[in-house]
Parts: C-alpha cells; structure tokens; sequence
C-alpha cells in the first residue's frame, strides 16, 4: 500500500491532490466524490460583495483558456453559513481563499473567517492593490509581505500564499512571502493575457485582460515550482496546468509538496479521481512507499546542474 | 475495438444525480441544410433528464479541429424506453462541426443532465409554448412534460422558412397541437404570433407559456403573460465554461420581483428563468 498522505503548510491531507481556487463550486458534488479528494480549496472570497466583470468571460483555446470572471463574492458571511458547511461535511480540510483591497483589510478578512471548520486559508495575491494603484499585491515583494503579515498577526489558521506568475523573479517573492511567515506558495495564479476579434476589432473579453490557464501553461509553470521550490523551505504547492497523474508526478518532482487542478474540472470532472488512482499506481510501478519522496526528487544529469535556472540561451 | 451502438453502455457511478455519460452514437444525420439530429444510447443517469436541462458534450477531435471547452447542448428526446437522448443541433461553430462527424458506434461523452429545467405549476391545464430556431430542439421535450401533467398543450413553431420547421411529429407524438409559421409565408411576425394566441386563449384559457430562440418571441410571451397574469418560463442560451455553476463565465443578469439585478449562471442557475427575470433569451 503506497502511503499517499502529506502534510502541507499545517494541514494533513490524504493525498498530494485538491482544486485550484475557482474551479470547483457546490455542483461539483453532484459528479464527484469529494471525500476522496486531499483538501478542498474554496473560490476567493472578498470582504464585500461583488458581482464579478461584464461578459464575455472566457475565450476557448486548443488547450487552454482565457478567463476574466472577476471574483464575483457573497462575502464572509455567506462563506461561513453556507459555503463552509457545504464542503466541510465531505471530511477532506477545507481551504479559505480571500483577497482583499489592502494588506489591512486581508488582515482582518483572516481575522472574521478563522474557524475551526476551516483548515488554512490562501492568500489571493494576485489581485490589484489600491494603495499602490491597481498593481497587484504579487507582483512586489513588499506588498506581497505585507499581506501575509498582516493575515499571520490575524489568524491562528495557516496561510498559504498564492503567487501570481506574473512577474520577472517568482523566486524573490516566495522568500518574501516566506520570511513574512507564510506556512506554504501556491505557485501559481493564470498568466495575464488578452484576446482580440480581428472582425469586429473589439477585445473577446469584456475586462479586456483575463488569466490563461489550462494545459498549454504547464511548462512555465512547473519552471517556477522549481525555482520556488529551491528558494524557500516551506512547501510549494504546483498549480498550472495539471490534468493528469503524470502532471502531478512532473510537478511533485519539480519539487511541489502538494497540487491543485483548476480548469481540468471544468472540462474533465474526473481528472482529480482519476490523478489519485493514476499517481497510486506510479508509485506501486515505482516501489515508492510514500508519495511525499518525490517531493523535489527530480534526477538532473550531473553536467545539467546550474544555479542558474532563470536564464537560457536559445 | 470498434463499439456498436447496440453495446451495452457504462451505468451511473454511485447515487450521484450527473455524471460523464459515456453515450453511444447510434444515429447523427442532417435534418435539412442546417440542423443535425444525433441519437445517443444512454446511462440511466442520463436519462433522467427533464425538458429545459441540457448536456455538455465533450467535441471529439477532427483532422481541423480540437475544441478545448465542452458544448452546451439542450435535450430535444428523452426516450427512456429505447434509453435514447436526442440532441437537435445547428452546425455552426468548431464545436457543432466536431460532433457532426461522430459516428454511429463512436463515444460521445456526455456530462449532465444538467441546470433547471422548465417546471409546469401544479394544475396547469393548458400550456402554450412559442419556438423559433434553437428553441425548436429546447422545447420539444416540455409536450410530454405537459401531458404527463395532464395538461393540454398548444405548440407555435416558428422558423425562417417553411424547411426549418421541425419537430411536428414529435410534438403530435407527444399530444401537442401544433400550428407553423414561417418568414417566407408571411405569418410568423409578433403581431401575427400574438393574434393567434389570443385567439387560442378565447377558446381554451392558456395558463402557462413557455419560450425559446428569439428575442422578440420572448418580448410576446412576457407581454401575454402578464396580461393574462399567468407564469411563463424561458429557456436561455449561453457560451460556458464549466456547465456546473463553477467557472461563472456564462452570466447573464436576472432581475428579482423588487427589480432588483444579479448576475447569475446559466448552467446552473437556469438555463429556464422566469419570462420576467431576463431580458433576452
Ligand atoms: C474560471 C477561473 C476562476 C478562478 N478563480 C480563482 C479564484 O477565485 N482565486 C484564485 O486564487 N485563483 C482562481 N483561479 C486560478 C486557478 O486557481 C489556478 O491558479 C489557475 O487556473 C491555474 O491552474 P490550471 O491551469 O489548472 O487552471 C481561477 C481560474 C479560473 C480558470
């Protein structure tokens, strides 16, 4: 019996394998068996209630997609009475995730939300800061400090920070956020992008921008769990275009403790099911006791190994 | 292996109410120069579709395209004796292409049912519904909703030209009285849809409508309704992500009795609304 379970950033999971913020909602229970997943991530919640941007709100890809949702929000209140009870009967730790105009306001969004039905909560970091105009709290290192600072004097709870990859040093704000006190990364949020209708000249999203995501991001992504992964010591938790077991093997070896899938539900509600079996199996195949020693296990031929993982020559 | 569309078909998982139905093609022709008709062999979870829900259809890959995203696609047959579903569909995107070249005998992996469907009021005696286009394939299941209810049902099928009009004999099948019009014959204007169905009213009191595929259509049920003070649902149309109410790509907003606006999922929240709480179809 391959042991699957893992301890990330204070909370004990069955498995390595959960969703990513935003990709699953209370319908997923319908399809899925949610007791067999590792933890159960929530979408983002903001202090105040918001109804999200003007559709359009998605644009199709060959693999991978274009959203610009917004975070629509019902507010703590709804997450506490609803939202939690919900996902918290399944047994698997439920994960908060929270995003908020101000480090301040993060801090006490923790604060309201920190209840024992409640494992961890995920700090959203890659939404626009309003002291610092618009520019998100992830993209600057003392922001992104702020945050976790001002949740960590605020809450008992864990605090997982989820990095936005869009930036030039993913690396720099993980040991930010690390050294502000951070339990574990979420690496990462969806790459910004636009899409344009040559027809009409218009842009196919009503925000204009909105986050790639899907399949085709895998391999920037898995890049920056690598050099997370070799920047802090507290867990990196992968997230970017995983859909399949080998995904999270690839990821796990990069060196994230854990993974989340976000839009490989919404195409395949079985892909997380069916990674778990499938990473079981590698394991067996493997003879792999426990799954957390792939955790950075990642073999590199001895004339490949550079400290320099950030440059290449084309 | 090559599977026939006879196969037997995988069952339900556990007690969950939708699932990824792995159907099998056993029919997908050409109604007339746009419409398709694909009948499917389906799981029990599958056929436990109502009129107004819909599925989301994994698009097979074609030499041209690979549509990431599934497809929303309403129920136009729920035939649980045959455990057939019907899907009536228009080719008109990447999407509607790749399913056009499925096969009897191939895959079709289909999630669902899925949303709110129509729902007839308890004692509803005669029930009007108004099509056009698309909304042709989305009612056609609500006849034998209607007359499992005991209800009467009076069905007005629009359409471009008389060739669009479909599903006649599947709406007599079903009990329904059925009166076609069309653009080229001159009769199928709102003035002229209105008129008619006051005169079906004098006869025999409508007191539930429903609607889908035109906006104008729309705006003539919502008047009538609220002359006549009687409910009237519509079925909406959107792009989606997800189709389970988790990405919040397919929004549109809904008004509340007080007026009051909120976006709210098609896929999950709808796709049937009330003919007062949208404002397009
Ligand atoms: C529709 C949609 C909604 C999302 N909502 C959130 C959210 O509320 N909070 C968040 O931190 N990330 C959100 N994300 C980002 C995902 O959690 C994830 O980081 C990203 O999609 C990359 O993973 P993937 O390639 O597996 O989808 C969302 C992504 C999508 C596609």
């Amino acid at each position: 019996m391959v042991d699957l379970s893992v301890t990330v950033g204070g909370v004990r999971m069955a498995n390595p394998i959960m969703p990513a913020s935003g990709s699953i909602a209370e319908g997923i229970a319908d399809v899925v068996d949610l007791g067999k997943l590792g933890a159960i991530v929530l979408k983002t919640i903001t202090p105040d209630i918001r109804q999200g941007v003007k559709p359009p709100r998605v644009v199709e890809y060959t693999d991978a997609t274009l959203f610009s949702i917004g975070i629509p929000s019902k507010g703590p209140d709804y997450l506490l009475n609803h939202t939690v009870p919900f996902f918290a009967r399944f047994g698997p730790p439920v994960i908060a995730s929270i995003s908020a105009d101000t480090a301040e306001d993060f801090g006490n969004l923790a604060k309201y939300i920190s209840d024992p039905r409640i494992a961890a909560i995920e700090a959203n970091i890659s939404c626009p800061n309003l002291r610092a105009h618009g520019r998100a709290f992830g993209m600057d290192p003392v922001a992104a400090a702020e945050v976790i600072k001002a949740m960590k004097g605020n809450t008992h709870l864990p605090v997982w920070a989820k990095l936005t990859p869009n930036v030039g040093d993913i690396a720099e704000i993980a040991r930010a956020v690390e050294d502000a006190g951070a339990d574990a990364v979420v690496t990462a949020n969806a790459i910004l992008g636009m899409a344009i209708n040559a027809e009409t000249m218009m842009p196919r999203l009503g925000n204009v921008v909105g986050g790639l995501t899907g399949p085709a991001v895998k391999p920037v992504i898995l890049r920056m769990v690598n050099q997370c992964a070799e920047a802090v010591k507290i867990p990196v938790i992968g997230c970017g275009g995983i859909s399949t077991g080998e995904d999270i093997i690839e990821y796990m070896l990069a060196g994230a403790a854990a993974v989340q899938i976000g839009t490989m539900n919404f195409v395949h509600t079985a892909a997380m099911e069916q990674s778990i079996d499938w990473v079981a199996d590698y394991c067996t195949r493997k003879n792999i006791a426990r799954v957390a020693e792939l955790t950075g296990a990642l073999q590199l031929p001895v004339d490949q190994k550079s400290e320099q993982r950030d440059a290449v020559a084309l | 292996m090559t599977l026939t569309a006879t196969a037997k078909v995988e069952g339900p998982s556990g007690c969950f109410p939708r699932a990824e139905n792995r159907c099998l093609v056993a029919s997908n022709e050409p109604m007339n120069s746009e419409y398709r008709l694909m009948v499917v062999n389906a799981p029990e979870t599958g056929l436990s579709a109502y009129a107004g829900q819909f599925f989301h259809l994994l698009c097979p890959a074609t030499a041209t395209e690979q549509p990431f995203l599934r497809r929303p696609m309403s129920i136009y047959r729920i035939d649980r004796e045959n455990g057939q579903l019907g899907f009536l569909y228009k080719v008109t995107g990447k999407g509607t292409c790749a399913l056009a070249s499925l096969a009897p005998g191939d895959e079709l992996n289909a999630t669902g049912p899925l949303g709110v469907g129509f729902s007839i009021p308890e004692g509803t005696r005669h029930v009007a519904m108004i099509a056009r286009g698309v909304g042709l394939a989305t009612l056609a299941p609500l006849a034998r909703m209607a007359t499992v209810n005991g209800a009467k049902i009076t069905a007005i099928l629009s359409a471009r030209a008389p060739e669009f009009l479909m599903s006649r004999d599947e709406l007599e099948a079903a009990g329904a009285a059925v009166i076609e019009v069309n653009d080229v014959a001159g009769n199928s204007s709102p003035q002229d849809v209105t008129n008619r169905l006051r005169d079906i009213h004098e006869k025999t009191p409508i007191d539930f409508m429903a609607t889908c595929g035109s906006n104008r259509l729309l705006s003539l049920t919502r008047e009538l309704c609220s002359e006549w003070n009687i409910p009237g649902q519509v079925a909406v149309e959107a792009f989606m992500g997800c189709g389970l109410g988790m990405c919040f790509a397919c929004v549109v907003p809904v008004r509340d009795a007080e007026g009051k606006e909120e976006m709210k999922r098609v896929c999950y929240d709808g796709p049937v609304f009330g003919v007062n709480e949208v404002t397009t179809w």
